[in-house]
């Protein structure tokens, strides 16, 4: 075997090995299908071209996460469909309190709820979540699909994104309390139609206190 | 060396430190202050296990098989350079 085929074989081979996690973390950027598949095939192109760059063969699944972030970023900002969304203090942009699905579970008026937490965590659907995470702002997304969607840790991401990690960590904060105030009305929102496919049921005040309780009931 | 003491948190001291514990990012005694404290203060506890069910569910979300025919391009692509 010649030089140059052992070493795409070995580059196909690292590649086929985390091919699902970019597939996954390209569609959570791209937000569809078709635009995800062109961001993996060219980061695999460019992964190829700066193969010479990868110094750590260990280090195969950061460097090439970190190329599929930073072609998705420019992409983004070439076509220009949506403005880059960037805070305009970003040391201080988790300053404010961050939304929290939790307290508001915990709101005294909800605790004849036995078991909130469980409720909720139980009725949130894939496609909820999916739709929350897509309706984040990009600055926020890349750094939640890194780190809860892909689990890369704070160094890494601050590597991929060229952000201190203080910004990793309070984008991270920001991200995820936009993310759970977007669960928290899509949510509600699936809660209140159900409800409302049931006249004589008293949930359909449309008030989040049964949103839980009425999607326990049976259907008679 | 002496060991640091582990000293007591408030709970809104543990809700601050909370993403960062739960991301594997916290050190040393912090991360014992933050442990001590979970074992003893129930709402905080409970607040853990919230957001760490809510975050496994992110992470399964990220399970997505790649479809053949993106794998057959990036095969042929390679096969090309």
């Amino acid at each position: 075997m010649n030089p140059d085929s052992e070493n795409r074989d070995s580059f196909t081979e690292a590649l086929t090995s985390v091919l699902d996690g970019l597939y996954g973390a390209a569609l959570r950027l791209a937000k569809n299908r078709s635009d995800a598949e062109d961001l993996v095939a060219e980061t695999a192109a460019k992964a190829w071209a700066k193969r010479a760059s990868l110094k750590d063969r260990q280090c195969f699944r950061a460097w090439i996460f970190r190329i599929l972030t930073n072609t998705f970023l420019s992409e983004f900002r070439k076509r220009a469909l949506v403005p880059l969304y960037e805070p305009s203090d970003p040391e201080h942009e988790g300053d404010e309190q961050p939304f929290s699905i939790f307290d508001r579970l915990h709101q005294p008026f909800l605790l004849w709820w036995s078991h909130p937490e469980q409720d909720f965590l139980d009725q949130v659907m894939r496609e909820q979540l999916e739709r929350a995470i897509d309706a984040l702002p990009e600055c926020f997304r890349v750094a939640v699909i890194l780190s809860d969607l892909e689990g890369f840790n704070y160094n890494e991401i601050s590597t991929m994104l060229k952000i201190p990690v203080g910004t990793v960590r309070s984008r991270l904060a920001r991200g995820r309390g936009l993310l759970q105030k977007a669960l928290w009305g899509l949510v509600e929102e699936a809660g209140r139609g159900a409800s409302a496919h049931r006249p004589a049921d008293s949930a359909a005040s449309g008030t989040i206190i049964p949103l839980t309780r009425r999607n326990t009931r049976k259907t008679p | 060396m002496s060991t640091p003491r582990i000293n007591a948190i408030q709970c809104e001291e543990a809700l601050n430190r909370l993403f960062t514990y739960l991301d594997h990012e916290l050190r040393g005694h912090r991360h014992a202050e933050m442990e001590r404290h979970l074992k003893t203060c129930r709402s905080c506890f409970s607040r853990a296990e919230f957001e760490r069910r809510l975050k496994s569910q992110l992470t399964e979300m990220a399970q997505e098989k790649a479809p053949t025919s993106l794998e057959q391009r990036i095969f042929a692509l390679l096969k090309s350079f």
